[in-house]
């Protein structure tokens, strides 16, 4: 489904990525683990055409979206929810929907993604005419999740979905997560720092560390990595 | 109190003016986040093209005049789109001061070009509408003014109408409030760019025509002070808000006319901008605009 390699991508003279290669099969959820300043928002920027890479490829679905501008990625059935939500916070949850779903013509597929996002966030629903702004930082992230699911996207990638969100909330926007890619079979990129929810959530996962990924392979097994527990898992 | 109504209908008028240039300095800052200098000179193009338009129409007929202005309003957006997509692209992800800087640079073409094309001296606007004063109880209301309030009144409420209920109008909003988000939605900036000149600039060619109506000489210097007073006034309103920028536009228009028509009418435009750096020192966003500190 997705495939980059050998990824290079600076700021100016200090290199964020300094060649990654990774995959994400149909239908799978795949996590991105690593800490602050690894490179993890600098990947799904990269994948999405925010920023252009140095050297690598992205192939998306077979065809290479390396240079393509970012409007057109989403075209072609790339969802991206980004770090810290990034909901339009003046427009009501009506209006963020309806931009989610900017690309769509059909308006019957436009009603059919609604309900579904009716469906797993019932709260949007109550809160339609409200202003984006006003909600809840884990209300916010059920938007941005939605108003990706909008534009109808055959794979996802979600940019750290837990941070700044009620612990409470947090088990329940995973549970949708799963769910998404049960219901829909959208695969998805999963970027998180909470690593013991990351692993449980995906079936593979890559540990990025100042650029580099240092480890690969099935969650189950990651989970089980002493250098893993010992420098994420918290023992 | 007849003089303090023909007072509010002068300042209604000239108000209305300066909120047609305003909304477009303010719609491309929204999105851009820069000041465009060349609007004023968009608005000075506005009046010559509706004065050579008026040359070959029907004059003193309210269906000419609209084609006069039409055509001033088309052939804004079609500059205004043209001077973006060949000036101010190419610099977009560069500093915001370059920009700036090419604005003027713009703003300087256009006079000059406009001296060069149309001549420097001043030339007297014909009457493309019906010229008839109405008297109410010895109230003057030209026929003008009459058209000036109700024209700007119609584009405020279709710009209103188009900024907020139309697909176009919130991917504008979209890209004001988060452009890499306006991206991740599959938002085409460069065209919804393109349309925020195309609309900014039509209301400033209705402008340059409503203008030039009621200040019956046109020249190519003429978009200066206008449109110096019109980024005032958005600046007064909240730079970035649609609604700020014409309220702004509005007040500085009334207290203009009123200090006018007073015996310190000399000092118009010095007590004009007083009030208005007074009331900035008490609300330093404008009257509207909200300070925020800007997302990264």
């Amino acid at each position: 489904m997705l495939e980059i390699k050998d990824l290079h991508v600076s700021y100016g003279a200090i290199s964020a990525l300094r060649g990654i290669s990774l995959k994400v099969d149909q239908g799978a959820i795949v996590t991105l683990i690593g800490g602050n300043g690894a490179g993890k928002t600098t990947t799904l920027r990269t994948i999405s055409g925010l920023l252009r890479p140095k050297r690598g490829t992205v192939v998306f679905l077979g065809e290479d979206i390396t240079q393509l501008a970012a409007h057109r990625i989403v075209a072609r059935g790339l969802g991206h929810v980004p770090e810290g939500r990034m909901v339009f916070s003046n427009l009501t949850v009506d209006e963020n929907l309806a931009m989610g779903a900017y690309l769509q013509r059909d308006k019957a597929v436009i009603g059919r993604n609604r309900e579904y996002v009716f469906g797993i966030f019932p709260r949007l629903k109550e809160r339609l005419r409200q202003v984006a702004g006003t909600l809840s930082g884990g209300e916010q992230q059920m938007l941005a999740i939605g108003r990706a699911l909008m534009g109808e996207p055959k794979f996802l990638m979600l940019d750290e979905p837990s941070l700044g969100i009620a612990p409470r909330l947090i088990s329940t926007i995973f549970e949708k997560i799963q769910e998404i890619n049960r219901d829909r079979g959208i695969a998805i990129l999963l970027v998180e720092q909470n690593a013991n929810l990351a692993l449980e959530v995906s079936s593979q996962a890559y540990v990025l560390e100042t650029g580099l990924i240092t480890m690969e392979g099935p969650s189950a097994d990651l989970r089980n990595n002493p250098q893993l527990k010992a420098s994420y898992l918290g023992g | 109190m007849s003089e303090f109504l023909q007072q509010l209908i002068n300042g209604l008028s000239l108000g209305a003016i300066y909120a047609l240039i305003a909304l477009g300095y303010t719609m491309v800052y929204g999105v851009l986040r820069f000041i465009n200098f060349a609007h004023s000179d968009v608005f000075m193009v506005g009046a010559f093209i509706g004065y050579y338009a008026g040359e070959h129409l029907p004059r003193g007929t309210v269906l000419g005049g609209m084609a006069s202005m039409g055509a001033a309003m088309l052939g804004c957006a079609v500059l205004g789109v043209v001077i973006e997509r060949l000036v101010y692209r190419p610099l977009r992800g560069g500093p915001t001061l370059n920009v700036l800087i090419t604005a003027i640079g713009v703003s300087l073409f256009l006079e000059y070009a406009g001296q060069l094309i149309f001549g420097a001296t001043p030339r007297a606007f014909p009457d493309i509408f019906p010229s008839r004063v109405i008297e109410i109880r010895g109230l003057i209301i030209s026929m003008n003014q009459v058209i000036v309030i109700a024209v700007s009144t119609v584009l405020m409420f279709a710009l209103e109408f188009i900024v907020h209920r139309t697909k176009i109008g919130t991917a504008m909003r979209a890209v004001a409030l988060n452009p890499k988000a306006a991206l991740l939605v599959g938002i085409n900036i460069d065209i919804v760019i393109s349309f925020t000149f195309a609309l900014g600039s039509a209301l400033a060619g209705a402008g340059g025509v409503l203008y030039a109506l009621n200040y019956p000489s046109i020249d190519p210097l003429m978009g200066v002070v206008p449109g110096l007073k019109a980024f005032v006034a958005a600046v007064l309103g909240g730079i970035g808000n649609i609604q700020g920028a014409a309220l702004g536009a509005l007040l500085l228009g009334l207290v203009e006319t009123f200090v006018d028509g007073s015996r310190w009418s000399t000092y118009k435009d010095a007590i004009a901008f007083a009030i208005l750096i007074a009331i900035l020192l008490f609300r330093p966003a404008g009257l509207l605009g909200r300070v925020s500190a800007e997302k990264v």
